[in-house]
């Protein structure tokens, strides 16, 4: 963790001096700070779940106003191998993730000590700690907000689907005829808005819970800064002899699972594939990033000494040719 | 002094040829940042379908964003302790520099807003990222303009 913090604030700094070489006079905007204090998890109980999907119907019906209403007949796409999503007749589907389902619930099937148990999980996106799909979208319109949510945003989203593709979980869920892009090059660039769990940010904005933890009967998930969250969920790990999914998957999450059972024998018990994510183990996606940018402090210095380098022979020899030429 | 600028000056086509080379594949690696490589059949061609694979060209472009942070670190460093002396820049030099400054700056804020705890406001992500964009853009139309017109960067002191 030391070592952790150090290589972090080591990138920070070294990255900070390299940017003021070249635009000291530009101040940093007071919109840019460490969001690491703020962040809230949320803790997701497996034991307590009873897969009753009310907190996917909550989540429906307070999220109904953001889903997409797709203009019809989509554009004619350009090249032909572009294929529309469109999931506005299948919007009632619920055993997966959709542009109109965000959370659903999955059932895994496992077999413990000789004995098969049914787990019944709730999904979404994991809200990482440093998410692949906001670092890279194109555009800003995916975004990790201070408190720890991950949002995209419906009104700038082209819809090109890149996070869907670097998230290790293949949360976002694409909706055509939809956005900004029918304003652009319909034909040629994007192809509709992705959309996926924005964890209620705007009642937590409005101080409020998000719908699928409040109406949760059996109070399976509950919501918190994340020290604490995490804290709580090795306790209960440790109570029960469980396992903790979430904590340290793509270098951190901002939704914690605890199980009584491993997760790899959950994985191995779910139904996987589009919309339907797995409970694999993942690496930090963005950890080259990480090392590339302590490259990226290093390599000026380099740059510099190779020049002071170069001066002092050039020097030398020129020290020599005036010397050779008296 | 012209012992000083015999004794220099080695390697410059070199480090042209090694600049444009890896000017090339900042870019490709940069438009490759947006969805498009695999739509328009770019990924296709033999040889680059690693280039639909955004981790790889994110990788490539960083690794090329440290050598380009270098290079220009031992440009500029060069051009003050001894280029100055043999040569001015020219006003298309210029302008290319601010461009490639927004570049660079742009890109080092971008950098910065990967990192596992930097947050920056949505407004401010936006603006980076369309930025950084356009003065690429920018810098590749000023460069196609300025091979036209066969503007040079440097020009003698005696010229």
């Amino acid at each position: 963790m030391t070592r952790d913090i150090s290589r972090r604030t080591f990138l920070k700094g070294g990255l900070a001096a390299a940017g003021a070489l070249t635009a000291s006079s530009l101040p940093l905007p007071s919109s840019v700070k460490g969001a690491s204090d703020q962040e809230l998890a949320t803790l997701i109980d497996i034991r307590k779940c009873i897969g009753c999907e009310a907190c996917v119907e909550a989540c429906k019906e307070v999220n109904e106003s953001k889903f997409p209403e797709p203009e019809q007949p989509f554009p004619r796409m350009y090249p032909s191998r572009v294929k529309v999503s469109d999931w506005s007749d299948r919007r009632d589907e619920v055993d997966r993730l959709t542009p109109y389902n965000w959370l659903f619930i999955q059932e895994a099937t496992v077999t413990v000590n000789g004995r098969e148990e049914t787990y019944t999980i709730p999904r979404r996106c994991m809200h990482c700690q440093n998410p692949p799909c906001a670092d890279l979208c194109p555009w800003g319109a995916a975004r990790k907000l201070k408190n720890g949510i991950t949002r995209i945003d419906a009104d700038i989203c082209l819809g090109g689907a890149k996070c869907a593709k670097v998230c290790p979980w293949h949360i976002p869920q694409r909706q055509t005829g939809v956005g900004l892009y029918l304003d652009i090059f319909p034909g040629f660039a994007g192809n509709g808005v992705m959309y996926k769990c924005d964890r209620c940010y705007n009642r937590i904005a409005e101080g409020k819970l998000p719908a699928c933890i409040e109406v949760c009967p059996e109070h399976v998930q509950k919501i918190g800064p994340r020290d604490e969250i995490v804290k709580e969920a090795h306790a209960i790990a440790e109570e029960i002899n469980g396992y903790i999914y979430g904590e340290k998957e793509n270098g951190g999450t901002n939704t914690i699972y605890v199980s009584p059972v491993p997760f790899d024998l959950l994985n191995a018990g779910i139904e996987k594939g589009p919309g339907r994510p797995g409970l694999q183990p993942v690496a930090d996606s963005m950890a080259h990033a990480d090392n590339l940018a302590k490259a990226m402090v290093i390599a000026p210095m380099a740059g510099i000494a190779a020049a002071a380098g170069k001066f002092i022979a050039t020097a030398k020899k020129a020290t020599r040719l005036k010397e050779e030429n008296q | 002094m012209t012992s000083m600028a015999q004794a220099s000056g080695v390697g410059t086509k070199w480090l042209k040829r090694f600049y444009v080379f890896l000017f090339a594949v900042m870019a490709f690696t940069g438009f490759g940042q947006m969805p498009i490589f695999k739509r328009y059949y770019i990924s296709d061609i033999p040889g680059l379908g690693w280039s639909a694979d955004f981790y790889k060209t994110h990788y490539i472009h960083y690794l090329g964003g440290a050598v380009l942070l270098g290079l220009l670190a031992y440009l500029i460093v060069d051009y003050l302790l001894t280029g100055r002396r043999r040569y001015c820049l020219t006003a298309s030099a210029w302008a290319r520099i601010v461009l490639l400054g927004g570049i660079v700056i742009t890109g080092i804020f971008r950098v910065l807003k990967n990192l596992p705890d930097v947050v920056f406001s949505p407004g401010f992500t936006m603006l980076i990222d369309i930025a950084h964009l356009g003065f690429m853009m920018a810098y590749l139309l000023a460069g196609l303009i300025f091979l036209i017109f066969k503007s040079r960067w440097t020009t003698g002191l005696d010229d």
